[in-house]
C-alpha cells in the first residue's frame, strides 16, 4: 500500500517518502507492461519513456492498438505495470523499489474521461456531477460548481438521467464530473471516438474552450489528425506499444517523414495571425512565416492567432505565376527537398517561401505532386515555383 | 377453513423465511462480490458448492446436516460444549439448512447483477475519488439493485417452499420445526383433504404472486438478470 499522502496548505500533495522536488513542472513517466493473450509468447508490450510539459494539451496520437489508452490508463493508475515510473509535477505517484511507491486510482488528482460517456446510470446529472464534487481534491465552491455547468452548458439537463441524453451530452456531463473533482491533471481517452460526426462537431468547441479557460495540463488521447491538430500543443506519436516521436504538435505534424502513417491526412500546420477581414468578399487575410494567405472568413478578429492547416493534397506546383487561375492563395517558394511518398505514383515536395532562407525551416509547406509531374517541371532542391494553395482550414 | 395449527405453521414459515433471507443477505452479497470480482483460482470449486444445492436431492443436504450437527458431528460436539444442546430438531438448526438450501438462489442473482456491471462503473468512480468501500456502498451495490431484490424474493419463496431438508433434521414439533409443508404432508397422510386444499391453495396463490411481482418487475427494470426461475 502507498502512504497516505500528506497535504500542505496550499492543498499540493506531498509524499513524505519520495525524493524531493526536482522538475516541477514536467510529467515524466516510464512503464513496462507486456501483455500476454493466451500462453504464448507476448502479444503486446508497452515499453515506454517519456517526459511532456505539465502545461497545455499533449496529444497522444497513433493508429488503433499502438497502446495509447493503455499508456493513460497506468497513467491514472488504472492498469497495474510490470516496472513503472511516475512523476508529476515533482511529486512521485507511482515508482519501483526500493521507494516503491504506488497511489491507488482513488489517490491520485486526476479526472479522466472515458471514451464512452460512463455516467452513473442510477444517479441524475446532477447526482453524477455531485458525487464528484463531494470527492473532490479541495472544496469546490458554488460559484466554481456554477461556472463548470456553464462552460459545458448543463443547466438545463440537471434533472435528467442519464439514459434519456444524446451522446454528445452525456460526454459533455461526464467531462464537468471529470472536472469537478478539481484534477491537477486532466487525462481524456478519445471522449469524441463514441460520436458521430455532428456531435464531434458539437464538443469540440467546449473542449476548446476547456483548453483556454483552464491551466491544468490534459493529456488528450486520439487517433484523430483534425483533433489533435486543433486541440493538441504537444504530441506523444505511439506506435506498437513504443513512443516514436515527442514534440511540439506543429512542427511534429508538419514532417513529411511523419512516422506514423497519415496518407491523405499529411500536410503542415502553421501559426498565423488575422491582419484584416475583407468585408466584400467575405475573407480574411492571415500572415504566417511564408507570407499572406487568404481564407475564409469565420469570425476571426484582426490581431488574433489562429492555426491553419494546409493538407499536401491541396498544395500543387507552376513554374510559373498562374494569374489565370481560380485559386486565391500562390505564393512563391522555393523547393527545399523532395522525398518519395508511401505511394510510388506521388512525392512530397517541401518549400519555403523564397525570402527566407532554406536553413531557416521556417513557413514550410508541403505539396504531394506525382513522379511525373515532378520530372515534366524538372523540379528539384532549390528551384523556385509557385505553390497553389487549393483550400486552408482553420483548425483554431 | 384453516385451524390453529395450521396458523401456526403458517407463522413458523415466515418466520423461518424472514430470517433466512435476511441472513442470506447479508452473508450472500460479500460472497457474490467475491465470486463476481475474483480472478483466484478458488472460484471453480467455491461456485460449485454455492451451486450444489440446487441440483443435490434435498434428503442428501439434510442427512449430512443431520450427521454433522448432530451428538457425533463435529458441530454437534462444538454446540454441546458450549451448552447449548444440538441442533437438529430446533428453530436454529432449520435456520442453519434453510441458508445452505437457499444459498444459491441469493447468490446467483447478485453475482449476476455485478458482473453485469463490468469493470467500468467502479474504474470510474475510482477516477472520482471514491476509495473501496466508497465504491461499493455507492456505486456497486445501488447499480445492483434490480439483482438484489430477485434475490431476496427468490431466497424468501425458496425457503417457504422448502420440504425434504427439513423433514431429514426437523421433524414436525409444532411451533418449532413444523412448517407449512409439512403441515400440508402431515394433513394428507391424515387424510384430511379439506385441510391440505386450504394450506395448499394459500401456498400456490402466494407462490404465484410472488413470481408475477418478479416478472412484472424484471420487465419494468431489464437489469440485473437471473439465470434460472423455478
Amino acid at each position: 500500500m502507498a502512504p497516505n499522502p500528506i497535504k500542505n496548505p496550499t492543498g499540493n500533495q506531498i509524499n513524505p517518502f519520495t525524493n524531493p522536488p526536482a522538475a516541477t513542472n514536467t510529467i515524466d513517466g516510464r512503464f513496462y507492461l507486456p501483455f500476454a493473450r493466451g500462453r504464448q509468447q507476448t502479444d503486446f508490450l508497452l515499453d515506454v519513456n517519456f517526459s511532456i510539459p505539465a502545461s497545455g494539451v499533449t496529444g497522444i496520437f497513433g493508429p488503433s492498438g499502438s497502446g495509447k489508452t493503455t499508456l493513460l490508463r497506468c497513467i491514472a493508475g488504472l492498469q497495474p505495470c510490470v516496472e513503472s515510473h511516475l512523476r508529476v509535477n515533482g511529486v512521485t505517484w507511482q515508482s519501483a523499489a526500493p521507494q516503491a511507491t504506488n497511489l491507488p486510482v482513488h489517490k491520485r488528482p486526476i479526472g479522466y474521461v472515458f471514451q464512452q460517456p460512463s455516467l452513473f446510470p442510477h444517479l441524475t446529472v446532477e447526482g453524477n456531477l455531485t458525487f464528484a464534487r463531494k470527492r473532490a481534491t479541495q472544496p469546490v465552491s458554488v460559484e466554481a460548481y456554477e461556472e463548470i455547468v456553464q462552460l459545458m452548458d448543463l443547466g438545463g439537463l440537471l434533472d435528467a438521467h442519464p439514459e434519456s441524453l444524446s451522446g454528445g451530452e452525456q460526454q459533455r456531463v461526464a467531462i464537468a464530473r471529470a472536472l469537478l473533482v478539481k484534477p491537477r491533471l486532466l487525462l481524456m481517452d478519445e471522449p469524441l471516438a463514441a460520436l458521430d460526426l455532428a456531435r464531434k462537431r458539437e464538443i469540440l468547441p467546449y473542449l476548446e474552450k476547456l483548453h483556454q479557460s483552464l491551466d491544468i495540463p490534459i493529456l488528450y488521447v486520439s487517433h484523430s489528425v483534425d483533433e489533435i491538430a486543433r486541440l493538441a500543443d504537444h504530441l506523444l506519436l505511439m506506435e506498437d506499444g513504443r513512443i516514436r516521436e515527442s514534440g511540439a504538435a506543429p512542427a511534429l505534424l508538419s514532417r513529411t517523414d511523419f512516422p506514423v502513417q497519415l496518407g491523405d491526412d499529411l500536410g503542415v500546420l502553421l501559426e498565423a495571425d488575422v491582419i484584416e477581414r475583407d468585408a466584400q468578399w467575405n475573407l480574411l487575410r492571415a500572415r504566417f512565416d511564408g507570407g499572406d494567405l487568404w481564407l475564409r472568413d469565420s469570425g476571426e478578429a484582426p490581431g488574433e492567432r489562429i492555426r491553419i492547416r494546409v493538407l499536401a493534397r491541396d498544395v500543387s506546383l507552376t513554374r510559373t505565376e498562374d494569374t489565370d487561375s481560380s485559386i486565391l492563395n500562390r505564393l512563391p517558394m522555393q523547393v527545399v527537398d523532395i522525398t518519395a511518398d508511401k505511394d510510388p505514383a506521388m512525392v512530397l515536395v517541401r518549400m519555403t517561401p523564397r525570402a527566407t532562407s532554406i536553413s531557416d525551416n521556417r513557413g514550410i509547406i508541403t505539396a504531394r505532386v506525382t513522379r511525373r509531374s515532378q520530372d515534366a517541371l524538372g523540379l528539384a532542391a532549390g528551384e523556385e515555383v509557385w505553390a497553389q494553395i487549393k483550400s486552408v482550414a482553420i483548425v483554431r | 377453513m384453516l385451524s390453529d395449527a395450521d396458523l401456526a405453521a403458517i407463522w413458523l414459515t415466515l418466520k423461518l423465511a424472514t430470517t433466512v433471507t435476511l441472513l442470506l443477505m447479508i452473508l450472500g452479497t460479500p460472497l457474490a462480490y467475491w465470486l463476481a470480482k475474483t480472478r483466484s483460482w478458488w472460484k471453480g470449486p467455491v461456485s460449485a458448492l454455492v451451486t450444489l444445492p440446487l441440483i443435490l436431492p434435498p434428503t442428501v443436504l439434510g442427512f449430512y446436516l443431520l450427521i454433522f450437527m448432530g451428538p457425533q458431528g463435529p458441530l454437534g460436539k462444538l454446540t454441546e460444549s458450549l451448552g447449548l444442546g444440538t441442533l437438529p430438531f430446533t428453530f436454529p438448526g432449520l435456520v442453519i439448512a434453510s441458508l445452505l438450501y437457499s444459498l444459491p438462489f441469493v447468490v446467483q442473482p447478485i453475482q449476476n447483477a455485478i458482473e453485469a456491471q463490468g469493470q467500468r462503473p467502479a474504474e470510474v468512480a475510482a477516477t472520482l475519488r471514491a476509495g473501496p468501500w466508497d465504491r461499493f456502498w455507492h456505486v456497486t451495490l445501488p447499480l445492483a439493485k434490480p439483482g438484489l431484490i430477485t434475490a431476496a424474493v427468490l431466497g424468501f419463496a425458496h425457503t417457504v417452499g422448502e420440504f425434504g431438508v427439513i423433514l431429514m433434521i426437523g421433524g414436525n414439533i409444532p411451533g418449532v420445526t413444523k412448517v407449512v409443508s409439512i403441515q400440508i404432508y402431515d394433513h394428507v397422510e391424515a387424510l384430511e383433504y379439506s385441510q391440505a386444499h386450504w394450506l395448499s391453495a394459500a401456498m400456490l396463490i402466494f407462490s404465484f404472486s410472488v413470481l408475477l411481482a418478479l416478472y412484472v418487475l424484471q420487465q419494468r427494470k431489464s437489469a440485473g438478470g437471473w439465470r434460472y426461475g423455478p
